[in-house]
This record gives C-alpha cells, sequence and structure tokens, in this order.
C-alpha cells in the first residue's frame, strides 16, 4: 500500500532528478563517439577555466557573506515586528521574487548605467560637469546582481527562526546581566546558528551556478562558471565539456557544504545539499 | 523579620490598551522576607513582579530598590533575579552553561566559575548534571537549574514566578519545602507569584492576595486566614460561608434570623456586614439543640472529614464534619463565638461564599483555565 502511493514520486525522482545526474556524469566522462575518456575533466584544469572557477567561489562567497550582513537585522527586526506588520514585511520582501528574474537584472542595468537612472539623478543634483559614476561592468555590479537576487532566501529562513525564539529567553538573559548587544551575542546568535546555515546554503548554491548576472551587469567581463557552461551547451556545442564542468561545480558546492554544516558544529540544522 | 525595607512600590499603575492591570498600589518589601503575591488570573500579580524585575515599567508610580528609585534602570542593572514559569532554560547551553551565564558576563577566573557552580549544583542536589543537555531534563531538573542559575549571582531580590505550576503534586510539595530550605539558608528575599492558595499560606511569611488590579489585603498567612478584611480574600483562601448580617452591638450579630454572640466590635450600630464561618468551625448537633436548623442537600466523603452542604433559610451552608450524616436529614448548627469572623461590606460583598451553585468539577475547571494563563 505504501509502496504504492510512493510511487508517483519515484518515478517523478527517477525522471527528473537521478536521470538527468546520470546524463551529466555521462557525458562528462565519454568523448563525441560515445567511449570512456578523462579529457573532458582534464579540459578543465587549464588557466581560463580555473580562473573562472575561482572566480565565481569568490563572488558566491562575498555575495553570501553580504547577504548574511544585510538580512540578519532586517529578519532580526522583522521578527520582532508585530505579526501584521511581519506579514506585511514578508511580502514586500518577497514581492520582487514575482518578477521575472531576467527582468530584475534588466532593471539593474538601467539604473547602473553610466547614462542610466541613478547617474542621471546624481546629475541633476551635482550639475552636469562631474564625470558618471562608474558601476556598470564591474564586478561591484554582479555581486550586487547576486545579492538582490538571492537576498529573501537568506532574510526568511532568518526571520522565521529568530521569531520562533521564546521571548522568554531574551528576557532570561537581561534579567541575568545581559545588556541588549550582549542578549544578542550570547542567546540570538546561537540560537539562529543552523537557520544562518540554512539560509547560507539559499544564497551560496544559486550564486556559484548564477549565469545571465554576469553577462547583463559584468558586460562580459567576470565569466562565471554558469556562463561558460551555458556557452558550450548553447554556442560551443561541446556538450561534454558542459557536463564535465557541471559535475565539477557539484562537486564543489557539495564540498562547501560539508565545510559549511562542520563549521556550524554538531548542530542537526545544517542542510544537506 | 528584618524592618529594613528592600523594595518599595509607591502608587504603583499600569494599563495595557485602556485596561486597568495594577490600580495605584502600594507595597513594602522587608529584607529577608518570603512574600506571597497570591490572586487570580489577571489579578496584576505577574505584572507587579515583572515591574520589580524591570520588564514593565509603570504608567504612574515609582519602584524603589534599598531607598532609590529604579524606574529608569534597565533589568539587566537591577540586583534582581527571576525564576520564570517555565523555566526559560538556554537549550544551546548545557546545565553548567546555564547555570554559569551571569558570571561569564563577568571577568571571573574559571576557576570561581567552577566554585560557585559546584556550589549552585550541590544545593539544588543535582551535583553530577554538569553536562547534561538541558532539554532533556525532567521538569523537576529543570526547575532546578533555573534556581540555581538565578541565584549564583547572589541577588538581594529573588523573583519567582509561578515556579511550580507545571510540576505535579508530589513533586510540587518537596519544591515548596526546598525553596523555603534556600530561602532560609541564603536569606535571600523572596517574592513569589502563584494562585494556589495553600503554597502561599504554607511557605509565606506574608501574603499580599491581590484581585482585579488592588491590594486586598496583606498580612501573615494566619492573618489572611483568620481575618480576611473582605469577601474576596475569605472566598480565595480556603472555603468560607460568607452570609449577610448586621451587627447589632458589639459582640452580638444578627444572621440567617438568629443572634449570635461574636469576639467582633466597633461597628455602627445596625451596621450591614458580611459574616464569615469557616466550614470547619461549623458543629453538627441534633435539631432540637442547634441555634439554626437546616436540611442537608449533598454529603461528600473527602478523606479527612465528610463534606456536607446544608439548605439553611435558603442559603447552603458548607460544613466539614468528620461524623456522617445522611442527605435530606434535618440536622442543627452550632457554632462558637470565636468561629464567627465579622467584615466591613466591600464590592465583593454577596458575590461569594454560597455553596448552592457549588460542584467539585466547577471548581476543578476553574483550576484549569488558571494554570492556562
Amino acid at each position: 500500500m505504501q509502496r504504492a502511493a510512493a510511487a508517483p514520486h519515484v518515478v517523478w525522482a527517477v525522471l527528473f532528478i537521478i536521470a538527468p545526474l546520470l546524463f551529466v556524469v555521462y557525458y562528462a566522462f565519454t568523448d563525441k563517439n560515445g567511449s570512456f575518456t578523462f579529457s573532458n575533466i582534464g579540459a578543465i584544469f587549464q588557466a581560463s577555466y580555473l580562473e573562472v572557477f575561482l572566480r565565481s567561489l569568490c563572488f558566491a562567497f562575498l555575495a553570501t557573506v553580504i547577504c548574511l550582513i544585510i538580512a540578519y537585522p532586517i529578519a532580526y527586526f522583522m521578527a520582532k515586528a508585530k505579526p501584521k506588520t511581519q506579514k506585511v514585511l514578508i511580502m514586500l520582501v518577497m514581492l520582487p521574487q514575482w518578477l521575472n528574474f531576467l527582468i530584475r537584472t534588466y532593471s539593474w542595468m538601467a539604473l547602473l548605467e553610466d547614462t542610466g537612472i541613478i547617474n542621471s539623478v546624481l546629475m541633476g543634483i551635482f550639475g552636469l560637469e562631474i564625470p558618471p559614476l562608474h558601476m556598470i561592468n564591474t564586478s561591484g555590479a554582479v555581486i550586487l546582481g547576486m545579492v538582490y537576487n538571492y537576498l529573501p532566501y537568506m532574510i526568511i529562513p532568518l526571520h522565521s527562526v529568530i521569531s520562533k525564539i521564546d521571548p522568554k529567553l531574551l528576557e532570561a538573559a537581561a534579567d541575568l546581566g545581559c545588556s541588549p548587544l550582549r542578549v544578542l551575542t550570547k542567546v540570538v546568535f546561537p540560537l539562529s546558528m543552523s537557520d544562518i546555515v540554512s539560509g547560507v546554503t539559499m544564497v551560496f548554491v544559486p550564486s556559484i551556478s548564477t549565469f545571465y548576472i554576469s553577462q547583463k551587469l559584468g558586460g562580459g567581463n567576470f565569466d562565471l562558471i554558469g556562463d561558460t557552461i551555458e556557452r558550450q551547451f548553447q554556442t560551443a556545442y561541446d556538450y561534454n565539456l558542459g557536463a564535465a564542468m557541471s559535475f565539477v561545480l557539484m562537486l564543489i558546492i557539495l564540498v562547501s557544504m560539508a565545510i559549511m554544516n562542520r563549521y556550524a558544529g554538531e548542530d542537526d540544522g545544517g542542510v544537506v545539499v | 523579620m528584618n524592618e529594613k525595607k528592600i523594595i518599595e512600590l509607591k502608587n504603583v499603575a499600569k494599563s495595557y490598551d485602556g485596561e486597568v492591570i495594577l490600580d495605584h498600589i502600594n507595597l513594602d518589601v522587608h529584607e529577608k522576607e518570603f512574600m506571597t503575591l497570591l490572586g487570580p488570573s489577571g489579578c496584576g500579580k505577574t505584572t507587579t513582579l515583572r515591574i520589580i524585575a524591570g520588564f514593565v515599567t509603570p504608567d504612574t508610580g515609582d519602584v524603589v530598590f534599598e531607598g532609590v528609585k529604579i524606574n529608569d534602570i534597565p533589568a539587566y542593572k537591577r540586583h534582581v533575579n527571576t525564576v520564570f514559569q517555565k523555566y526559560a532554560l538556554f537549550p544551546h547551553l548545557n546545565v553548567y552553561e546555564n547555570i554559569a551565564f551571569a558570571l561569564r558576563l563577568n571577568k571571573i577566573s574559571e576557576e570561581e566559575i567552577y566554585n560557585r557552580v559546584e556550589e549552585m549544583l550541590a544545593m539544588v542536589n543535582l551535583k553530577g548534571f554538569e553536562k547534561r543537555d538541558v532539554n532533556l531534563l525532567s521538569g523537576g531538573q529543570q526547575q532546578r537549574v533555573a534556581i540555581a542559575r538565578a541565584l549564583i549571582n547572589k541577588p538581594k531580590v529573588l523573583l519567582l514566578d509561578e515556579p511550580l505550576g507545571a510540576l505535579d503534586l508530589k513533586l510540587r510539595k518537596d519544591m515548596q519545602n526546598e525553596l523555603k530550605n534556600i530561602q532560609r539558608k541564603t536569606g535571600i528575599t523572596f517574592i513569589y507569584v502563584t494562585h494556589d492558595q495553600e503554597e502561599a499560606l504554607s511557605m509565606s511569611d506574608t501574603v499580599v492576595v491581590m484581585a482585579d488590579g488592588k491590594i486586598q489585603q496583606i498580612g501573615t498567612p494566619t492573618d489572611i486566614y483568620n481575618e480576611p478584611e473582605n469577601a474576596f480574600v475569605a472566598d480565595f483562601i480556603g472555603e468560607s460561608n460568607i452570609i449577610d448580617g448586621v451587627m447589632l452591638d458589639d459582640y452580638k450579630a444578627k444572621f440567617s434570623g438568629h443572634i449570635f454572640e461574636c469576639l467582633d466590635k466597633g461597628f455602627e450600630k445596625n451596621e450591614r456586614v458580611d459574616v464569615v464561618v469557616r466550614p470547619e468551625d461549623v458543629d453538627v448537633v441534633p435539631p432540637e439543640k442547634g441555634m439554626l436548623t437546616g436540611v442537608v442537600t449533598s454529603v461528600t466523603f473527602k478523606g479527612v472529614h465528610y463534606e456536607i452542604i446544608v439548605n439553611i433559610n435558603n442559603f447552603k451552608w458548607m460544613i466539614q464534619s468528620t461524623d456522617y450524616v445522611e442527605p435530606n436529614q434535618k440536622i442543627g448548627i452550632y457554632i462558637e463565638p470565636d468561629a464567627i469572623h465579622i467584615m466591613k461590606r466591600s464590592e465583593y460583598s454577596g458575590q461569594f461564599g454560597d455553596y448552592s451553585s457549588f460542584s467539585d468539577e466547577l471548581d476543578r475547571l476553574s483550576d484549569i483555565s488558571e494554570e492556562e494563563e
């Protein structure tokens, strides 16, 4: 009976999760004729690709840290707001997600360009003689795009864990002599550690594999793994190299998450990717 | 008892959204005193405690600690500590670290922390529990950790907010004794909040009965029981028959159509009063010898005594007697002068002390709803 009920899930998992993974592995370790080879994996180990991998790791790491720093206070104050206000604030956080990812990225182009909205406003204030603030096509713009797109995935889990912390614990800490800052460091941070890990995962994983953000906001100067993989399938038609890159990316993510979970301690709150 | 005041509440009032929680109360707490704030849910006892702890700011009035007004001093700077209703132990810390929490906020050597935590563990009988996960302790053990955690900084005053409410009866009795012992040993002032009158009477030096945001009476447990000031106190503390009466003269009260001798004086002639007679002070006698007579409507066996409800002139009395009587039997009752207590009429007159709607079930239901507070 139970087996029968589970059947649709099994079919789903096999069709849409296991099979694609097997295809990735198959393409990664075969050549154009379908015979086994390590050459695709080997091809990744050249300076230009390694640079791309390193840059992706670096950008994703920065984006995640920035998200955490921005999201924590937001989540904290949301959790302290009245229940009605909280609902509205969660809506506002999620609202941009209702728009298509591409449209959101194009909007940032319109904002950041040398003749874009921000520079127009600045010129309106300070006069035409100042040189435009150069923002588009910089690494900062790419990281900004990542932070903007994935911030809600950090805020939501943090908000949910902070709002679940028993207010009596905060009172108990104050009662025992904790100033408001120490209540945060001694009680709130430790108790939200498990969901910091899940928030970090939710931001880091999509950030490291993202594509398009860099093409649009980085002007093609900051190739990331996602873009490189996309190119193998869309323009170079080298499915084997693309699959090999995807495979290595998966390994990188798995290792990062393993380190992350270890770092969070024995706490069972970590997310298995 | 020490006469030195450690905490004074002066004309303290608090409302939430227009609802009055505390109605200008005045209260003095003395050094080394075990004071209990007793009252039904919503009477303001917990708010009073939270005002002393610093979690609630009064709308008006002063909170004075050792002669100094502390209204504006935040909770974390006050020399009082709290044992919370549901313990509020830190789930990410083990027993040792929970107790050491307050010490770790200051620069105290690891050795001194160890010594003081061990001393606390010994006091609450939890030696050997240092490494335990607080989430896996029983309710009684969590309670002990909470007490040790609150006492480690040697506060001048310990506030306890219904600390035993979640424990079962047997454990509660043991913890009552232990708390009383700890209080005697440490000499720390305890302010204890409960809705359990028996707990209040058995532990306290001073009981403060509260209702509707006002203090109804302050006194020793025996005063509160024997000399209740109004119908609310008489009814809330123990069982009481509260009858409308008239004070004919000093030492002479008339109620239920009979003139009784009593020990009270100082009322106006023919002043209307509330008369309290405790169920255990009423003697059952044959009808011809009774001061009053009535018909038994129900008898319940309670172990040490029978609880008898008697209809006398359409007022249902409760009588506790070790002698069995039959339902529907006509009996007489006899009341000694010292068993009669006369009170001035108050806003609570006529609301309490008639057992016509009495049933055990109702009593139990109201207990449950109070615990859910």
